[in-house]
């Protein structure tokens, strides 16, 4: 080997490693720990000591910001726009409430139980997305959305059809923290599940796995080009969304004691596509963001109009859409810079 | 037997008069309305009022509704989503999820959240024996007046110049814009021309479909069916798929009422696995 061909490969090397390097520093700069993310998770736990009073709000909140979070998996990094995300939370409560009621009352099991069979079903459902265009995909979620909603409206022997699954009730966390009349145990349990649950979404999302659902969203085929098989991530993240999603649903389930027919709702499922909207997709933090406004929002306008206030939400809708998402999301880029720190390559 | 298929058939063109607007929506401008459902139940609504406030007979309805929807979707797509034809689907779906909401809620204000019901002219109510088949008057007026309608979308399509620059707008926009032709006019038009007839088929359906204010989220998921089954690009593939679904779905809950809801679901997951782009694709997804 001569001189010449010995330095070209050490040179080689040396790029190679600073590539690596680089990417390296990409994928650590893309994950860094936000000054608003150490923010938002101050400002839940001093609500905690604060509100004493609007524990019930904000157990709704932090579980459906859990909601909001996992939808934001599939639409934010993977691009799919699901109409039927309710379906996995729907079927989340309902596992997590007949559970209850029959087997085992201890609601750490009920959720672990209620993620698998809600990841099962997302699994499943998932091939079914991956065929055909943008048009089928929404047909494909709004049918399974209402499919669902038609199975636990006939099985009544089993959910309680239109009058909802009722009468249990839970045993304390773990055998140590019971809940209680104000709903203190169940937000700090909401709380906890939340923050695991977003940490853990952080992870798959910030990693090269996220990168590479970005890059099927942008472009599918050039995606499958640099070697990344689009199908199989797809299923992945979507299957992980479902499990989240169903875990927000049995959150619901076990503070409330009481699953009603409407978690299965179409509503539902527009409702967090809006939370996400409002908070902004493609960053996970939308949807706990998205989460505490859209749910104030509507605690406001079903006092103002309890029997219209849909109408509103849509009238919101529309304006939101017209005014435009970007122009409404990018109020991030007004904090400082080493407080926002959002990558341009949403 | 015969009776079911008749008023399968009779449920499955509804359901195309329906629907043919949304697929022309979406083959020309890629654009996902849900909203669609919305002007079909104005469609009923203006029926209902025109015959039950004023009495003005069942026939002058049906042109009525027609025209005042037509103007309807004239009026939005001029005012609100012609902005939104560039804006990804993200976007559409909000905005129509949107309008949806909000009919739903207004219809439920004005007109109030039960069940809609209106008079037929006497000649239409009943049934009559054909042939040992139990066939109801006003279903074979249905069949009558929408297979002429459907056969007048077909000729229009393919015979007149409009039908012609319609055509060359959704094959290629850009093209057909190099061409002269005001691709923009021309969708207005037919924005316009589905959005009337999605009310007619609202009107015509109030008897059949039943009328109140969650009709436009109840019919959701049959207009996606039938547009995505039957594709964009013509007219014979949105209806053939809403005749089988009409057909499916009648069948369904007669037959088998335990699993009837469920009939269409599975119609939408085998089409799913047997043809992915619609029965009649053209090979190229959109």
């Amino acid at each position: 080997m001569s001189l010449v061909e010995q330095e070209d490969a050490g040179a080689l090397a040396t790029t190679d490693a600073a590539t690596d390097s680089r990417a390296a520093r990409l994928m650590k700069r893309r994950s860094r720990i936000r000054l608003y993310e150490v923010a938002i998770w101050i400002a839940v736990i001093a609500a905690y000591f604060v509100l004493p009073s609007k524990m019930l709000i904000l157990t709704e909140i932090a579980i459906l910001a859990l909601f909001a979070v996992s939808l934001d998996l599939v639409l934010g990094f993977a691009g799919i726009v699901s109409l039927g995300h309710a379906a996995f939370f729907g079927l989340g409560a309902y596992v997590a409430g007949l559970l209850a009621l029959h087997f085992v009352a201890e609601p750490v099991t009920g959720l672990v139980v209620a993620g698998l069979i809600t990841g099962l079903l997302g699994f499943l459902t998932s091939f079914l997305i991956l065929r055909g265009s943008d048009l089928t995909r929404l047909m494909t979620t709004l049918g399974i959305g209402l499919m669902m909603a038609e199975l636990a409206n006939q099985m009544a022997w089993l959910t309680g059809g239109a009058d909802g699954l009722s009468g249990f009730s839970l045993n304390p966390i773990f055998g140590v923290f019971e809940f209680d009349l104000f709903g203190k145990t169940g937000y700090v349990y909401c709380l906890v599940v939340l923050f695991l649950g977003v940490m853990i979404m952080r992870r798959i999302a910030f990693s090269p796995f996220g990168l590479s659902l970005k890059a099927i969203k942008s472009n599918a085929m050039r995606a499958g080009m640099i070697a990344v098989p689009a199908r199989k991530r797809i299923v992945t993240a979507y299957t992980i969304a479902a499990v989240f999603a169903g875990v927000a649903g049995a959150l619901l389930a076990q503070t409330t004691s009481f699953v009603s027919p409407d978690v299965l709702a179409f509503h539902r499922s527009a409702d967090v596509l809006m939370v996400l909207t409002i908070g902004g997709t493609g960053y996970l933090y939308g949807g706990i963001f998205g989460a505490i406004l859209f749910t104030l929002v509507k605690d406001a306008l079903s006092i103002v109009t309890p029997q219209y206030w849909m109408f509103w939400i849509g009238l919101i809708l529309v304006v939101l859409v017209l005014v435009g998402r970007e122009r409404l999301n990018r109020w991030v880029d007004y904090l400082p810079k080493r407080m926002a720190g959002r990558e341009d390559d949403r | 037997m015969l009776t079911i298929l008749f008023d399968g058939i009779a449920y499955g063109m509804l359901l195309f008069i329906l629907a043919c607007g949304l697929t022309v929506t979406l083959g020309l401008m890629n654009f996902i309305n849900l909203a669609h459902g919305a002007f079909a139940m104005a469609g009923g609504y203006i029926t209902v009022v025109l015959m039950n406030r004023y009495g003005i007979s069942f026939y002058w309805c049906l042109p009525a509704s027609f025209l005042v929807t037509a103007i309807l979707g004239l009026v939005l797509e001029r005012t609100l989503y012609q902005w939104l034809y560039k804006a990804d689907h993200l976007d559409q779906v909000l905005f129509s999820i949107g309008i949806v909401f909000m009919s739903v809620a207004g219809a439920d204000y004005f007109m109030g959240g039960q069940q809609q019901l209106i008079n037929l002219p006497p000649e239409l109510s009943g049934r009559m024996d054909v042939l040992g088949v139990g066939i109801g008057r006003y279903r074979l007026f249905t069949v009558v007046v929408c297979s002429l309608l459907a056969i007048a979308l077909q000729l229009i399509l393919s015979k007149t110049r409009f039908g012609s620059r319609l055509r060359a707008a959704v094959d290629d926009r850009r093209v057909a814009m190099g061409l002269g032709i005001n691709v923009p006019l021309v969708f207005a038009l037919t924005f316009a021309f589905g959005s009337g007839l999605a009310g007619l088929g609202g009107a015509m359906g109030a008897e059949i479909l039943g009328l109140d204010p969650n009709f436009p989220l109840k019919f959701m998921i049959y207009f996606l069916i039938v547009v995505s089954v039957g594709g964009t690009s013509t007219v014979s593939g949105p209806f053939l798929a809403a005749m089988l679904l009409g057909i499916a779905d009648v069948a369904g809950k007669y037959y088998v009422p335990a699993i009837g809801p469920f009939v269409i679901y599975a119609l939408m997951i085998v089409m799913l696995i047997l043809r992915p782009n619609g029965l009649f694709s053209r090979g190229i997804g959109r």
